[in-house]
C-alpha cells in the first residue's frame, strides 16, 4: 500500500484536478480550452477509479497493475490531443487546423508503431506485449511531447503569440512534460532508488497547479510581449 | 540512450523553467506598487536584488493567500538559480552579471507587488471580521 506521503500526495493532485475545472468554468474558459478541461476531468475520473482499484484488490494485484498502465496510456494520449489543441490555439490565423490534426494522427500512429517494434521482438505472450506496449507506448509519447511543446514554445516566440494564459499554458506544460522525460531517463540510469515513488507523484501535482492559476487569475485577453521570455534576449 | 535523453530533458527542463518563471513575473510587473509598500520595502521605483530576502522576510509576516504558494515557491527557486549563476558562469561571462542582476530586481519586484496584495487582501479580510 503507498504510505500516507502518497497518498497526500495523491489527494492533493485530485483536488487541484478539480480545481483547475472549477476555475476553468467559474472564469468562462471551460470552452476555450475544451481539451485541456477534458484530460483534467479524465484524469480525475481515473483518480477515483484507481483508488477503487486498489482498496479493493491491494497495490499487487494484477487488476489494478493493468488499471494504472492503461489508464496511465490512455491520460498520455489525452494529454497528447490536448497539447495538438494548444497548435490549434497557436496557430488559428493560418488556417491550417487540416494539416495540425493530420500530422498529429500520423505522429501519435508512428509513435506507436515505434512503440510496437521495441517491444515485439521481446515478447512471445500477447497478454504480456500488450501489456510492455502500452507502458512504452506511455513512456515515447511523453518524450514526444516535450520535443513537440518545445516547437510549440519555438513557433510562439516566432508568431509573437501574445496571450498570456496560452503561453502560460504551455510554458508549464512543457515543464512537466521535461520534468518527467527527465525522471523516466533517471529511473531507467539508476533503477533501484526509492525516491522515484514520490517524485512522480508529486510532479503529477504541477500542471493542474500551474494551470489553475492560468485560468483563475489571468484575464483571457491579457496580453504580453513573449519576446521578454525567451532566455536569450530577441 | 538514458543519459542523452536525461540531458536533453534537463536542458529543456531548465529552458522552460527560466521562461516560465518569467510569464509569472512580467504579468505583475505592469503592475504599480502601492506608497505604503514603498515606504515598507525601502523600493523606489526600480527594485534591486539585494533587497529580495528582506521583502520575502516581510511577505512571511503577512497572512498568506492558499492561490500565491506555487508562485512564489516557483519565484524562490529561480532567484536562487541566479544567484548560482551570479556567482558560477557570471565569472566567465561578465555580460551575465548586467543580465541577472536584473532578473533578481524583477524577481524582488514580485515579491514586493505580492507583499501589496497581501497587504490588500488582510485589510479587507479585517474589514470583514468588523462588520460581522
Amino acid at each position: 500500500m503507498p504510505s500516507s506521503l502518497g497518498y497526500v500526495i495523491w489527494l492533493l493532485a485530485t483536488l487541484l484536478e478539480v480545481a483547475v475545472v472549477v476555475c476553468a468554468i467559474s472564469r468562462h474558459c471551460f470552452g476555450r480550452y475544451l481539451c485541456l478541461n477534458l484530460y483534467m476531468l479524465s484524469s480525475l475520473f481515473v483518480s477515483v477509479a484507481r483508488y477503487l482499484a486498489l482498496s479493493h484488490f491491494g497495490v499487487r494485484s494484477g487488476e489494478y497493475w493493468y488499471l494504472y498502465y492503461y489508464s496511465d496510456a490512455v491520460l498520455t494520449i489525452f494529454l497528447y490531443l490536448a497539447l495538438i489543441t494548444l497548435y490549434l490555439h497557436v496557430f488559428d490565423e493560418m488556417k491550417v487546423e487540416k494539416y495540425v490534426r493530420l500530422a498529429a494522427v500520423l505522429l501519435l500512429a508512428g509513435t506507436a508503431l515505434f512503440s510496437y517494434g521495441v517491444v515485439h521482438q521481446s515478447f512471445q505472450s500477447s497478454g504480456k506485449m500488450l501489456a510492455s506496449f502500452v507502458f512504452e507506448l506511455s513512456q515515447n509519447l511523453y518524450f514526444v511531447g516535450l520535443v513537440l511543446t518545445y516547437v510549440l514554445w519555438g513557433a510562439i516566440l516566432k508568431l509573437r503569440e501574445s496571450r498570456t494564459q496560452l503561453i502560460q499554458l504551455v510554458l508549464s506544460l512543457g515543464v512537466y512534460f521535461s520534468a518527467f522525460a527527465a525522471t523516466f531517463a533517471l529511473e531507467n540510469m539508476f533503477p533501484n532508488l526509492q525516491f522515484f515513488a514520490y517524485i512522480v507523484p508529486a510532479l503529477g501535482c504541477l500542471l493542474p497547479l500551474a494551470w489553475a492559476y492560468a485560468f483563475w487569475r489571468l484575464a483571457p485577453d491579457a496580453r504580453m510581449v513573449p519576446a521578454r521570455l525567451a532566455m536569450v534576449p530577441r | 540512450m538514458a543519459t542523452l535523453i536525461f540531458i536533453l530533458s534537463a536542458a529543456a527542463l531548465l529552458q522552460f523553467f527560466i521562461s516560465y518563471c518569467r510569464s509569472l513575473i512580467a504579468s505583475s510587473i505592469k503592475q504599480p506598487l502601492s506608497a505604503e509598500v514603498r515606504d515598507v520595502t525601502g523600493i523606489p521605483n526600480t527594485a534591486s536584488g539585494e533587497d529580495f530576502v528582506r521583502v520575502i522576510q516581510l511577505l512571511d509576516l503577512c497572512p498568506e493567500r492558499p492561490e500565491e504558494r506555487g508562485r512564489i515557491r516557483a519565484i524562490n527557486a529561480y532567484f536562487r538559480l541566479l544567484n548560482f549563476v551570479r556567482s558560477t558562469l557570471a565569472r566567465i561571462v561578465p555580460a551575465l552579471v548586467a543580465w541577472t542582476e536584473m532578473e533578481r530586481g524583477q524577481c524582488t519586484y514580485f515579491a514586493a507587488v505580492t507583499l501589496d496584495r497581501r497587504i490588500a487582501f488582510s485589510r479587507d479580510m479585517l474589514a470583514q471580521q468588523l462588520d460581522v
